[in-house]
């Protein structure tokens, strides 16, 4: 009887050690949502890009207007997305979405986020946009491995998987478009298939 | 019979495990999150971090934030040290079994 109690105290300490210092209500269906959102940006700017005469982007125009818009509604609705569900989960056991645990971990994922962003813009604005794509991946795979700390652990695989996938597009700078529609989207559908049926289904 | 030399006395008590449980993965934790993941009293709370400030196994820091007191609590080296002992031998006690 003794050693049951003993096991008690253990998944106990285990729970508490997890519920304290971790926030685990993110929601595995934002990050499908997330990958059927940079699908379907992506679609439209092949669209945009094969339907302005030419092979390439150039700064300045309006096409590379569209695209950016089209990147920045992207993320936005990924965000408003991912915060919807969240809060929706959060509720649902009994967790508040805005506490030291999520704070934390909202910081620890935007400072390689936000860092990367700026280096970015900085870049495009020096007419370097070759490497935007695989850029992009990197900092977003970094700001990942950084966050899995203060989350649900699996999301350090999903940050290696798309620094990996940054390297290469830094290797390939011609499929930069395609390695881009592979980390954001088909990744962020599969990690997120993934993680609803791990955690979201019971 | 070195095993149960290795339970600690002071751990003894579901809500002081909880309370070094919380300290040990975060560098503090005030009076207010405490008593949130714990779901105890402000009564059985303050006993139990009395009961381990006493053996030195967590330091309280007072100060304000704003006008309001505020009470942070973080484990020391050696409540750190006793609670990793006090889980090994948990542990062994539960394999033992």
């Amino acid at each position: 009887m003794e050693s049951k109690d003993y096991l008690k105290d253990i998944s106990e300490i285990k729970n508490l050690m997890n519920k304290s210092s971790r926030f685990i209500s993110l929601s595995g269906l934002s990050g499908i949502m997330a990958g059927v959102y940079a699908l379907v940006g992506a679609a439209y700017a092949y669209w945009l890009v094969a339907n302005s005469g030419r092979e390439y982007l150039i700064l300045d125009g309006t096409i590379f207007r569209l695209v950016l818009l089209d990147l920045v509604l992207v993320a936005l609705f990924s965000v408003i997305t991912g915060i919807i569900l969240t809060t929706k989960k959060a509720k649902k056991h009994g967790e508040k979405i805005w506490d030291a645990t999520s704070r934390r971990l909202v910081i620890n994922f935007l400072i390689p986020l936000l860092v990367g962003g700026l280096y970015i813009l900085i870049i495009l604005s020096n007419q370097k946009y070759g490497q935007t794509g695989g850029l992009m991946l990197i900092f977003y795979g970094l700001a990942l491995v950084n966050a899995s700390k203060y989350s649900i652990g699996d999301i350090r695989y999903l940050g290696f998987i798309e620094i990996v996938l940054g390297l290469a597009a830094a290797l390939y700078p011609g499929l930069g478009f395609w390695f881009w529609v592979l980390g954001f989207g088909v990744m962020h559908i599969i990690y997120g298939t993934w993680m609803y049926f791990k955690y979201d289904m019971n | 019979m070195s095993i149960i030399n290795n339970i600690n006395k002071v751990f003894d008590h579901r809500i002081r495990l909880g309370i070094m449980s919380i300290l040990m993965v975060n560098e503090y934790a005030d009076f207010n999150m405490l008593k949130e993941l714990l779901d105890v009293t402000d009564g059985n709370l303050a006993s139990h971090v009395k009961a381990l400030e006493a053996a030195e196994y967590v330091e309280v820091e007072k100060q304000f934030i704003g006008r309001k007191p505020n009470t942070r609590y973080s484990t020391s080296k050696l409540g750190r040290a006793e609670f990793k002992k006090h889980i090994e031998a948990l542990e062994k006690l539960i394999r033992k079994s």
